[in-house]
């Protein structure tokens, strides 16, 4: 197990590592960033100048390098537009996204793993049709629209649930829908296939020998089985929401870091949009390292030699 | 003596897309305690079919019926699901052909081997864990006690297999089924779990169903013999009967495949079977043999008759007594 | 025994004469539902896109003050703007119409350009093993850590959002899936007797990718084809909506949603138009994703 968990460790790193340097080199996605920030009434001075402030003339690995290290450090630079670090306007925003996106994933969770059981023991039933239904429906509808529908019902036709903004918990649950829907269909269709080949296998027959009442072989013997693949699909997805939490928040004008990120797009903030680039993208190994871990944990192949 | 499992007319239909596949069609068996009843035949005969319709183990669509299916005087068909449930793994319990898969892979021997006990006898964790060492040690594993908390991928086949028979004698049951217990091991282990078995049930006094393609196995372990043939029991017996004068065309093709030292010759061929097995689907009438059959006839085009010599002795031929003896013998000189 | 026995009449399983090969497939397809919807709507699609030049009742680009924000016919009766009217006069069916044009030559040009670069990295990865196969596999891990709406909103409005840029963009960041189906895929082939047939008589590498590799995982590359082509066309919606992606006055559905967005209170029709329509196509072909992989799918023969 520690022989493992290292290695996932260092694997972690690497990609880290490698995500660093693609998000750095979003500085020169567009060319010379100098020119960029200095506007287009700039003169060649006044890039030149730029360049300097900001040291674009220095050789690329060193810029990277320099970079690389503050941003370990929780330094990300300066925001071109509001003047200030990085990082604080980042770590204020930081909560609001996380808060959601636990919500999506708590919702997202607790509809699609009892749909996708209760779908695989009684495959072509009214329920699994309905899970299916849900599922297809869940694919194909843009989040986005999804988003504006939601709020064309509940804040225009019936108008119970405040639409923008994140002063209460009820500011949530809108956007809570929207994201952890569409991570819906995906844990649910594996949950229904992994549990439909578990009920098939040769231990729940064993199970069932065993004279053991259905409730124990679904719980104990199957559910634990089928649910190997799911944890690390929820943290895969949970991932994903991060990075969709961009459409989301800048709908529902929720001041999160996607809602950041939108706005630091438009006004060419780079190292704000890197920042959180390199933020979701850290979260998102974490979790995944943790999800390997926890899968090994209830795997005793792996967990066990 | 009484039987512990009395079956009659037992049918099992599978609804396939061309129709019903007549998987079992009416068979009669029994066995008592201390005795070992060896179901035969092919792959595709029903006769795995027919241990999970005891168990209560078949498919939802699959469609069972039958006249008697008596487990120690109780009938079996009429049960609800958790009256079942209280039966299996307790009074009657089963062995699976594949030892690789039929264990849990998220839970520790220990765990798995306890289930059943804790359960069906409401005894202690303490109570359950000395028991399963104590059956562990019994079908021969060394450090039984450190084992119960291994995971089953850490143990080879053969030694799942006997975990699993330690299993099925965790609540001493009554009846054990056993389901090609040995097909899916090396051919040495095949001895010492088939030995372990028979040593088994005289210790425990149960009655035995072996169900097995292996005429080797049958000879080596049963008391009785049914010899089964798509969906039917076309001959039964004791083994010696079956061995030294089988009757029907099937049995004898069969006994013939087997090589015998010293009385098959170098460098002959054994005896085969030629032709394949019908399809089950559909209306069948007649005997389902005959197009293998180096004795068929226009009567068997549409009759199948059951010829019952004795109590548990019979076959299932238009042919006559005296014609399959006479068969028999000329096959056994041969 | 070498005696010949009369089959008496008893039918064996081979007996039973089934339809030939050609007849199960085209049974199957017909008879797939999911498959026929979607793959009813998807022609529609086609159809309308292809021939909004010849059908399209007005000029998608062409805009009339006086006749602005104009309800569609089952609210006003009005058959000259069957659906209307945005809010700068222009006709929305005909916007309708020209937009299917922009997500289908995404969703193609999209799919296209990420299947041709993660079906490579992919059956490298499964056929080579080792080294290659780490590296791949690392690659797609670093892809899938970073966010993708994230970072082609960054991208495309770095380097300014077209056409071009945006099928550029996601055609670079979306063939993960690929990558790892493909691998997946060729692994399994890899280890069948026919390559190792193939190997000994002396083929060359190409020529196994090419003849035997190829033909046996082209089923999955279609199935993960449509996904991604979905894919596609919903990230271009979605970055059209956040204004970074295809830029006005082309007639994008994400687009016209995001145009409707001002309207929503009163003129809700306004969004749920080009939205219904997005959902049509995305569902369309998804279920024709999903009716390929059944019908063509080893397990479901027989």
């Amino acid at each position: 197990m520690l022989v493992y968990t290292l290695k996932r460790l260092f694997i972690a790193f690497l990609v880290a590592l490698t995500v660093s340097l693609i998000t750095f080199s979003l500085t020169y996605v567009a060319g010379d960033p100098a020119t960029a920030i200095a506007g287009e009434a700039a003169t060649e001075a006044d890039i030149e100048y730029i360049r300097e402030l900001y040291g674009f003339d220095r050789p690329i690995l060193i810029q990277y390098a320099e970079w690389f290290l503050n941003a370990m450090q929780g330094d990300f630079g300066q925001s071109f537009y509001f003047k200030l670090p990085v990082a604080d306007i980042l770590f204020e925003r930081l909560p609001i996204s996380m808060t959601l996106g636990v919500c999506a994933i708590t919702f997202a969770i607790s509809l699609s793993i009892p749909l996708g059981v209760l779908a695989a023991m009684r495959p072509n039933s009214f329920l699994d049709r309905l899970a299916l239904g849900i599922s297809v429906v869940g694919q194909a509808m843009p989040s986005f629209w999804f988003a504006l529908m939601l709020i064309v019902i509940f804040a225009v036709w019936y108008p119970i649930l405040p639409t923008t903004g994140s002063e209460s918990w009820e500011h949530f649950i809108l956007p809570t829908i929207v994201l952890g829907y569409y991570a819906t269909p995906a844990i649910m269709r594996l949950t229904r296939t992994g549990m439909l080949e578990v009920l098939g296998s040769d231990y729940i027959r064993t199970a069932r020998a065993k004279g053991l009442p259905q409730h124990v072989v679904l719980f104990k013997h199957a559910l634990r089985n089928a649910v190997i693949p799911v944890v690390s699909l929820a943290a895969v997805q949970f991932g994903f929401m991060l990075g969709g939490s961009i459409v989301i928040e800048s709908i529902f004008a929720l001041h999160g870091a996607g809602y950041l990120a939108w706005e630091s797009i438009g006004r060419n903030d780079l190292p704000v949009v890197q920042a959180v680039v390199l933020i979701f993208s850290l979260f998102y190994i974490v979790l995944t390292f943790l999800s390997d871990l926890l899968n090994a944990w209830l795997d005793p192949r792996i967990r066990v030699g | 003596m009484s039987a512990v499992l009395e079956v009659k007319g037992l049918t099992v239909d599978i609804p396939v897309a061309a129709g019903d596949l007549h998987a079992v069609r009416g068979i009669d068996f029994s066995v008592e305690k201390g005795e070992t009843l060896c179901i035969v035949g092919e792959s595709g005969c029903g006769k795995s079919l027919t241990s999970l319709s005891i168990m209560g183990l078949l498919p939802k669509r699959a469609k069972i019926a039958a006249e008697t299916m008596e487990f120690a005087g109780t009938d079996l068909l009429g049960m609800k699901e958790k009256e079942l449930a209280s039966i299996r793994g307790n009074r009657m319990a089963m062995i699976f052909q594949e030892p690789m898969t039929s264990l849990n892979p998220a839970y520790t021997i220990g765990n798995q081997l306890m289930e059943p006990y804790i359960r069906h006898k409401k005894a202690s964790d303490k109570e359950a864990r000395e028991r399963a060492i104590y059956l562990l040690e019994r079908v021969g594993i060394t450090a039984a006690a450190s084992r119960l908390s291994q995971y089953p991928h850490q143990l080879s086949g053969g030694l799942r297999q006997r975990v699993m028979i330690a299993m099925a004698l965790m609540c001493d049951p009554e009846l054990i089924i056993a389901d090609e217990p040995t097909t899916a091991l090396d051919v040495t282990i095949q001895a010492q779990i088939l030995h372990l078995l028979a040593e088994l049930r005289n210790e425990f006094n149960s009655a035995l169903i072996l169900i097995t393609h292996d005429l080797g196995v049958v000879a080596r372990v049963a008391d009785k013999v049914a010899v089964m043939y798509a969906g039917k029991i076309v001959e039964a017996g004791t083994v010696e009967e079956i061995f030294r004068k089988p009757l029907h065309p099937y049995t004898q093709g069969l006994i013939n495949c087997i090589p015998v030292p010293g009385k098959t010759a170098r460098g002959s061929r054994l005896g085969s079977i030629p032709g394949i097995v019908p399809t089950l689907i559909g209306d069948i009438r007649g005997c389902s043999f005959r197009n293998r059959c180096a004795f068929a006839h226009d009567a068997c085009d549409t009759a199948d008759p059951y010829h019952s010599l004795a109590p548990g002795r019979g076959y299932r031929c238009t042919l006559d007594v005296a014609t399959c003896e006479a068969n028999a013998k000329e096959l056994v000189s041969a | 025994m070498t005696t010949t026995i009369a089959n008496r009449g008893l039918p064996a399983a081979e007996d039973i004469v089934g339809p030939t090969p050609g007849q199960q497939l085209r049974r199957r397809i017909f008879g797939h539902r999911g498959l026929m919807i979607g793959g009813g709507i998807l022609l529609v699609m086609f159809l309308m896109a292809l021939t909004a030049p010849l059908i399209a009742p007005h000029d998608p680009y062409m805009q009339s003050l006086l006749s602005r924000v104009k309800p569609p016919v089952w609210v006003t009766g009005n058959w000259d703007h069957v659906l209307g009217t945005d809010q700068l006069g222009r006709d929305y069916l005909s916007r309708l119409m020209y937009g299917a044009q922009i997500s289908l030559l995404i969703g193609f040009a999209a799919a296209f350009i990420s299947g041709v670069i993660g079906t490579a990295m992919g059956v490298a990865a499964g056929y080579f093993g080792g080294r290659v196969d780490m590296v791949v596999t690392f690659l797609i891990t670093v892809r899938l850590s970073m966010p993708v709406v994230l970072v082609a909103l960054a991208v495309v409005a770095l380097i300014g959002g077209s056409l071009t840029v945006v099928i550029s963009v996601l055609g670079l960041l979306l063939w993960d899936r690929y990558a790892v189906v493909m691998r997946s895929a060729t692994l399994q082939i890899r280890q069948m007797d026919y390559v190792a047939a193939a190997k000994a008589v002396g083929c060359s590498t190409p020529r196994i990718l090419l003849t035997e590799i190829m033909p046996n995982i082209v089923n999955n590359l279609i199935v993960v084809a449509t996904l991604e082509m979905a894919h596609a066309i919903l990230l271009e919606a979605a970055l059209s909506f956040l204004g970074m992606g295809v830029q006005p006055p082309t007639p994008s559905w994400g687009l016209m949603v995001s145009e409707g967005k001002d309207y929503i209170l009163f003129e809700s029709w306004m969004i749920m138009i080009p939205g219904v329509a997005l959902f049509l196509l995305v569902l369309a072909i998804n279920l024709v994703g999903d009716g390929i992989r059944d019908v063509t799918a080893p397990e479901a023969r027989n």
